[in-house]
Order: structure tokens, then C-alpha cells, then sequence
């Protein structure tokens, strides 16, 4: 008899019900999407975050002092370490290799600039040319992976004049871009057309810094004359700092130019690293085996900055503060934020599915009062609403469930340009959660339903 | 019958039957008392405040979820709105947004640094930009100088205001900061201070060092010894910077001591400006204007990162807040429904009784705009705490309670309990009364 009264109720209601399951599918739907957006939103911002560049820099361990200002180098240029070229792919090896977004070599040379006629200066003058990756293809073991400045350095800006040199960059060095800042879709799309102006890393092309530009009257096409060799501008480069008034080239340019193949100043490391606590700040040195093994295995920025120490031969890596220390805070405001926000979405949901709930119940007293007068007692009267409560919430979790993962999805699109990553484990918490607050949301109204008199439901006066 | 005594029948409360009528004629007989003693006011007020009273448990539900629902919608704008200027004011911790240089003053470019006679700013550059932007900015003056040590080593030395410094780039690691003209010096170091060749008290300018620089200079942190065109200055190395940059291999000296020693005015103005990328780009056009002999460039670094990471923040925080506000508003109208269609006995006697169907719409909607206006109201205010306690909880500052959105709060709460209203009349009015009388 019981399982007919549900059926029967289900099958002879349908509008009521209805109505019920679709307040409980929108509360579920939007409580699953704000609960996958801010599980996932500190990865997300985490890796916006990484706009501001890179996080970490590897110098050589016995590195002299830097004597720059304004990004002009005035030591000899041959004086100092250099790290080795051959030892950057390692960084691909290392523990957290998945974290690290991309890292660019660097290797300042300071040259002597012909003078040009038709611009501002006459005379040769020194600048720094400035050799690195853009958008190197690199392999590891068996991993490929690109990294260079496009990647560390996503302000850098580079226009390739009207069209004088509009080369596409090969399309197969951008499909083949395995890290992950270039996995979604369409960024690898933007990238496509904003290719433009880029050298290639094997070719004698240079990017103009746009002061210098403005100051030798060049333009993308134009050719410049450095220490006696010719080389062609791609691109006219803005980055609002002091690349502004540098020449830009591929690595090996540099170092022929330098007469040291395979060196390299620094390497800028981008990472996604977790926010400082208490155990990051340690000394590593100081920690018991277990504490040891918990920070090494933690993405923090100190513990990325070790491992890249261990993987590059004689090198000292150090965590840029101005980037690292500011991601922790802004990342945890972010995230914090979120959460109360889904705290009030989850309030939100409940209360809607708790007032459709109680309305769709309270519409039944007459019903109630037939089941009373033919003797069924208050405990099966509540079981029976109880049980199409937990039909309803059950199905309306499921569907609630869904349409949120296609919210969440649509939201992680349009937003992040990424996906939003609904963990299976939250299903089941889910669906708990939606019987919960179908069954509270009910039980006020079902305990004064059933507390009615039968004879003023039946007469039609409660 | 009066109204009251006929909306007291059909409260949801189960009566006796010989209650209920005694009930019913001592109620009419109050009424009827209190009517000639209390001024006279029209039906319509009377009806819907007694509607009010005498259902008051429904009433108080829909009313508490209409006050629910305004100040989850009221607590989401105050904080979608307010959070912008919290998250730039944790944004600014990335330090200076636009950087202000000396232009090279002869056309041929000669180096400016390289040379020993860089241009510099003038004096009351910085005076002119606090004028510019406001006394929020923070401007902080660079002033650079290449010296020697005593073993032949070449190190920058920088000029700066070490308060205006250290406000604006929190990310410095500074064990101490220097104290300038520190008087009268450490006690324990005065015996070190004796110059014995002379008998003199040389006092060190107190300096911060770089840390990869002090390694160089000053291995055991004693006082050292730099020289610049001839000039030595003794320094004490009061504190030591890291940063993780170009910092870390230079010496940061008080300006009026480095110029005093070097001769050197300011070159680099770094400077933090608050507000929206157009207020930004605003504030450097002014600055250009203001100061002809300098070049203002935006730190496009720190420009683009904040921009992203802020528009992204938004978008999330947009959407999300768009969901919580039409779930309440949907609550708000589930329960608001329901409340309605449990009185369409009211609305049958009213129309028994003779009330035209304008009269009876107008009730309803009388009585939804007033607890609309209500829950409003009361939701406007506890959303407005809600705001405040999380602004305190994750931003450790209050929102901003913003009044400027109470006119929208207002006007959907009234809208949504006015759909919910007529919603189920616009059923009930093809019903005639007789047949909701009878129960059916």
C-alpha cells in the first residue's frame, strides 16, 4: 500500500510535483555550479596571476654583483658566471614540473649600435642586446614542450608595422605548445594571430625595444647593424620597462655575439605555487625527515626555488618577492571571498527549496485529512511525504546536479577561458545535501499538516 | 459581518466549532468598540492591516523570506561593487604602477646613466605629483650612483626616501630599516666610531644593503667605505634587503645623505596610483602635462596582471551573484504564491460581498507592495551587515555600507512580491466565488 500511495501521488499530481522538483533542481543547480566555482577558482586566479610573469630567478651560485641601471649593464661584459643551456630542459624534470608554466633564459650583451642617419643618434652607442627564448621548442626525456618569453612574459607587446614583415609564425611550433598556460583552446588561437612581429628563436631576427625604436627612426623590415653584423627587425617590442630601450634577440645571437655559446645569465621561472603558511617559511635545513618531505612535496615558492637549485648545476634560485609574496595574498582574498559567497548561494538554494517544499505541502491538507479519518496514523502520514520528499530531492539533486555541472562548465568557459573541473566526489555530497534541505524544508510543513484536524480539512475550512 | 471578524473564521488555526462562534461575536463586539473610539480611517488601510495581524504566522513567513532575499541581493551588490576598490588596495601591494623618469636632455641621447651628469628631475617634482594625483598616491624618488669599494669593486648606490620606500613596496625583505641621522649613535659602536689617525668621531650614515651586495662589501657587516669621484662616504649597514631582483646588488642610502655625498638629484620617480585603469591612464596625462621634463610610463607589469586578474574576479564574482539574487527572488516568489492562493477564501468573500475586481487587485497588490517595502527595508539593513562582516572577515576592512543601491533592492523586492501577487489572481479571477466558497 505504501509504495502505491507515493506512485499514485507521483503519477496523479504531476504539476505539483513538478513545480517541487524544479524549485529543488534550480536550488541544487546553483549551489553544485557556486561549489565547483570556488573549489577551483584558487587555481584559476592562480594561474591569471601568472600575467604578472615570472616568480622565481636561477642565477649562477658564484654570480658577481650586478652593476645596472635602468636596465643598462655597465660591468665588462665577459666578467661573471653564466649557467648552462644544455641544463634548462632539467627544470622539466623536477618534482613540480607540472606547476611550472614556462621559464625564460636571459643573456644581456652590451653592443655597439651603428648610428643611423635618419634617426636621433649619429654616433655609435652602446645598448644591451638581450638574447632569449621566445617561443622555444624544447624536449625532455620524452616530454616536448615550448617556453620563452610569450609565456613568462605576457605583457611584452610586439607589432610588426603595417604589414611590412607580416610573417605567421610556423603554425607547428604553436600547435605543439604542451605547457599548460597554452593548453586551452582559444588561447592557442590568440596566440596564432598574435604571432606576428615574433622572431623565431633559430633566425638572426630581433624585436626593437619601442624607445629605441623611436630614436633610430626603425622600422619592422629595417635591418640594424650590431657589432658589425646585420640583423633584420621583426618586431617592434613594448613591455613599459627597460626591454624598452633593449634590443631583443634569440639566445644564440647573443652568445655569438658574446663569443660564449651555451651561456646564460638567468632564467626567469613562472610556477604556480601555493600560498606562503607556516611551514613555508622554514628552513629546510632545520626540518625533521617527515616535515622535510611534507614541504618538498608542497608547491610552495620556497620549495620550487630548491628543487630548481638541485636540478641546475651550480646555480642559486631565488623567489622574486614582488611577484611571489603578493600571488599569496591576492589568492587567498580571492578565494575567501568565493566561499562566503557560496556560503550565501548555499543559504539562498536552501531557502528556496524549503519554501516550494512547505507550499507544495501545505495545498495537501485535505488530502491529509482523508488519510486521517480512514485511520492512517501521523508517523504514516509524514512517511508518505517523506518518501516523495526524498523521491523528489533525489531527482531533482541529480538533475540539479547536472545542469550545475553545465553551469559551472559555462561559467569556467566564458569567464577563465578553462574548464571548470567538477570532482565526482562532490555528486553524493550533493545529493546528501539536497535531501537535507528537502527534508527540513518539508518538516515544518508536514508537522502542521499532520496536526490538523481531519474534520476542518475535509469541510474545507482549515 | 465585518471584514475582521470574517478574516478571523479563516485563520489557519484550528477552532472549536461553539469557540469559534462565541469567539467570532466577542471579536465583533471589540471591533465594533474599538472602531468608534479610534480615528477614522478608511477600510482599505483597516483591511490590510487587520489581514496583517490576524494571519500573522503565514505572513511572517513570506515576510521573512521576502527580508531573506533582499539582503542576500543587497549583501551581493555591496560587495560586487565595494570589492573592486578592496582588491585594488591589495593589488597596490605589487607596487608602483607608473614610473616617472628624467628625460635625456640633449637630442643626441647620450646615455643617461652612463654618463656622470644624468638629467635629473627637478626639486619639487615630487610636491607636483602629490598635488596632481591626490595625497593617496604614493611617490617614491630613485636616485642612482655607481661607486667603488675600497678593494676596486664597482656597486650601485641608490638614493631614496626610506619611509615612502617602505610603504610602497611591501615585498621588501628588510631585517631593519635604517634610521636617518641617528643621534647620538648605538652606544656598543661609538668605540669603533674613533678614527685613531685623526682622533675624530666619524658617525657611518646608516645604510640598507642589498643582500647580494653585502656579501660583496661587507662579508662581517661591519662599517665600509665607498668612493665616488674622490668622495668617500662611510656607511654602516643598518639592514639588509632582499628581494629577489635588481635590489639585491645595490646599497640604498637617505637621499639628502646620498646628494650630500654625490651630487646626484633624483632620476626615477616610482609611484603607486589608485583606482580604475581609465583613472590610471588619467592620472599619467595629467602627470605629463604637469611635468614637461619628464617621461611618465605606466608598469605595464603590473597594469595588465591587475586588469586580468580583477576582470576576472568580477566576471566570477558577477555571475555568481546574479544566481544567488534570482534564487531568493525565487524563493521569495514560491513562498509569496503559496500565501496568495491560501487566501482565495478573502478574495471570494471580498467579491461576494460586492468588492469590484479592481478593488480586490488592488488589495492584493496593496498588501504585496507593503511587504515588498517592508522586507525591503529590513533586508536592505542586515544585508548591509552581512557586507560589512565579510569585508571584516576576508578583506580585514568593512564594506562600504553603499546606499546608492537600496532604490534597486527596493524596487525588486516590491516588483517580485507584485508578480507573486497578481500571478495566482490572474488564475482566481475566472473562478467564481461560490465555487471556492463551497470548498471545491
Amino acid at each position: 500500500m505504501f509504495p502505491r500511495l507515493v506512485y499514485e501521488s507521483f503519477r496523479r499530481q504531476t504539476r505539483r510535483k513538478l513545480l517541487a522538483g524544479i524549485a529543488i533542481t534550480l536550488g541544487v543547480a546553483v549551489a553544485t555550479a557556486m561549489i565547483a566555482v570556488a573549489t577551483d577558482i584558487g587555481d584559476k586566479i592562480n594561474r591569471e596571476l601568472r600575467t604578472y610573469g615570472a616568480n622565481l630567478v636561477v642565477t649562477p651560485q658564484e654570480d658577481t654583483l650586478d652593476v645596472e641601471i635602468g636596465g643598462i649593464n655597465l660591468k665588462p661584459p665577459s666578467d661573471g658566471a653564466f649557467l648552462n643551456e644544455a641544463d634548462l630542459p632539467k627544470i622539466r624534470g623536477t618534482f613540480w614540473h607540472h606547476n611550472i608554466v614556462g621559464f625564460s633564459p636571459m643573456l644581456p650583451v652590451t653592443v655597439k649600435l651603428a648610428g643611423s642617419p635618419s634617426g636621433r643618434i649619429e654616433k655609435a652607442e652602446d645598448v644591451t642586446l638581450l638574447g632569449t627564448y621566445f617561443n622555444k621548442k624544447l624536449t625532455f626525456g620524452k616530454d616536448d614542450f615550448t617556453t620563452g618569453v610569450r609565456i613568462t612574459h605576457p605583457w611584452w607587446k610586439v607589432s610588426c608595422g603595417a604589414g611590412v614583415l607580416a610573417r605567421k609564425a610556423q603554425p607547428s611550433t604553436v600547435a605543439t605548445a604542451r605547457l599548460e598556460a597554452t593548453s586551452a583552446p582559444a588561447r592557442q588561437q590568440s596566440v596564432n594571430d598574435e604571432a606576428c612581429g615574433w622572431p623565431t628563436d633559430d633566425s638572426q631576427d630581433v624585436l626593437l625595444g619601442e624607445r629605441l625604436a623611436a630614436k633610430l627612426n626603425k622600422h619592422p623590415g629595417d635591418s640594424i647593424d650590431v657589432n658589425s653584423r646585420s640583423l633584420t627587425i621583426s618586431g617592434i617590442l613594448s613591455s613599459g620597462a627597460v626591454e624598452d630601450d633593449e634590443i631583443v634577440a634569440p639566445l644564440p645571437v647573443a652568445q655569438q655575439i658574446l663569443g660564449r655559446p651555451g651561456a646564460v645569465r638567468r632564467v626567469y621561472v613562472s610556477a604556480l605555487t601555493k600560498p606562503p603558511d607556516a611551514l613555508s617559511a622554514r628552513d629546510p635545513k632545520t626540518m625533521s625527515p617527515e616535515v622535510y618531505d611534507r614541504w618538498y612535496c608542497s608547491p610552495y615558492v620556497e620549495s620550487i626555488a630548491y628543487q630548481l637549485q638541485e636540478a641546475i648545476p651550480h646555480s642559486h634560485a631565488e623567489q622574486i618577492r614582488q611577484v611571489a609574496q603578493n600571488e599569496g595574498t591576492v589568492l587567498s582574498r580571492i578565494k575567501g571571498l568565493m566561499l562566503l559567497v557560496t556560503l550565501a548561494a548555499l543559504l539562498a538554494s536552501a531557502l528556496a527549496v524549503s519554501a516550494a517544499m512547505a507550499t507544495a505541502i501545505f495545498e495537501r491538507r485535505v488530502e491529509i485529512g482523508l488519510m486521517k479519518a480512514l485511520g492512517a496514523g501521523n508517523l504514516l502520514v509524514s512517511a508518505v511525504f517523506f518518501a516523495e520528499a526524498l523521491l523528489l530531492a533525489l531527482i531533482g539533486g541529480i538533475a540539479g546536479f547536472t545542469a550545475g555541472a553545465l553551469l559551472a562548465h559555462q561559467i569556467g568557459r566564458s569567464i577563465f577561458s578553462s574548464q571548470i573541473s567538477i570532482q565526482p566526489v562532490l555528486f553524493p555530497i550533493i545529493l546528501v545535501i539536497a535531501v537535507c534541505v528537502t527534508f527540513a524544508g518539508s518538516a515544518a510543513a508536514i508537522r502542521r499538516a499532520v496536526k490538523f484536524d481531519p474534520v476542518f480539512s475535509l469541510r474545507g475550512q482549515a | 459581518m465585518s471584514t475582521g471578524s470574517l478574516l478571523s473564521n479563516h485563520e489557519g488555526a484550528p477552532l472549536k466549532p461553539s469557540v469559534g462562534l462565541s469567539g467570532s461575536l466577542h471579536t465583533a463586539r471589540e471591533v465594533a468598540q474599538r472602531r468608534a473610539q479610534s480615528p477614522h480611517t478608511s477600510m482599505f488601510i483597516r483591511m490590510l492591516i487587520r489581514a496583517a495581524m490576524l494571519r500573522r504566522g503565514r505572513a511572517a513567513s513570506a515576510l521573512l523570506a521576502m527580508i531573506v532575499a533582499a539582503a542576500v541581493a543587497t549583501a551581493m551588490m555591496n560587495l560586487y561593487v565595494d570589492v573592486q576598490a578592496k582588491l585594488r588596495s591589495e593589488f597596490r601591494n605589487y607596487g608602483a604602477n607608473v614610473i616617472l623618469v628624467a628625460k635625456s636632455g640633449d637630442a643626441t641621447g647620450a646615455q643617461p646613466a652612463a654618463t656622470n651628469a644624468p638629467p635629473s628631475l627637478p626639486p619639487d617634482t615630487l610636491n607636483k605629483i602629490e598635488s596632481t594625483l591626490g595625497p593617496k598616491t604614493i611617490a617614491v624618488p630613485f636616485a642612482y650612483a655607481v661607486a667603488r669599494t675600497t678593494d676596486g669593486q664597482s656597486v650601485v648606490v641608490v638614493g631614496t626616501d626610506f619611509a615612502r620606500a617602505r610603504q610602497l613596496n611591501h615585498w621588501w625583505n628588510v631585517n631593519h630599516w635604517p634610521v636617518v641621522n641617528r643621534w647620538p649613535p648605538p652606544r656598543q659602536a661609538i668605540a669603533s666610531l674613533v678614527d685613531h689617525t685623526t682622533d675624530t668621531l666619524v658617525i657611518p650614515v646608516e645604510a640598507l644593503v642589498g643582500i647580494r651586495a653585502a656579501a660583496v662589501v661587507t662579508p662581517t657587516r661591519q662599517p665600509f667605505d665607498l668612493t665616488f669621484q674622490g668622495k668617500t662616504i662611510h656607511l654602516a649597514p643598518a639592514g639588509l634587503l632582499q628581494t629577489g631582483a635588481g635590489e639585491d646588488s645595490r646599497i640604498y642610502l637617505d637621499q639628502s645623505e646620498f646628494q650630500a655625498w654625490t651630487g646626484v638629484a633624483p632620476t626615477t620617480i616610482e609611484i603607486a596610483v589608485n583606482g580604475s585603469p581609465e583613472e590610471i591612464q588619467q592620472g599619467i596625462k595629467q602627470l605629463s602635462a604637469a611635468l614637461p621634463s619628464a617621461d611618465v610610463r605606466p608598469v605595464r607589469q603590473i597594469m595588465e596582471g591587475e586588469a586580468n586578474v580583477l576582470n576576472k574576479t568580477r566576471a566570477t564574482l558577477y555571475a555568481s551573484a546574479t544566481l544567488v539574487v534570482l534564487t531568493s527572488a525565487l524563493c521569495v516568489l514560491a513562498t509569496l504564491i503559496g500565501w496568495v492562493f491560501d487566501r482565495r477564501r478573502d478574495f471570494a468573500i471580498m467579491k461576494a460581498l460586492g468588492a469590484s475586481e479592481r478593488l480586490v487587485n488592488g488589495f492584493f497588490a496593496a498588501e504585496a507592495a507593503a511587504l515588498g517595502v517592508v522586507g525591503a527595508v529590513a533586508g536592505f539593513f542586515i544585508g548591509i551587515g552581512v557586507a560589512a562582516w565579510i569585508g571584516r572577515a576576508n578583506f580585514h576592512a568593512p564594506v562600504v555600507p553603499r546606499f546608492s543601491v537600496f532604490p534597486y533592492v527596493l524596487a525588486g523586492s516590491v516588483a517580485v512580491a507584485l508578480i507573486s501577487a497578481i500571478l495566482p489572481i490572474g488564475l482566481l479571477r475566472r473562478v467564481q466565488p461560490a465555487i471556492i466558497l463551497r470548498g471545491e
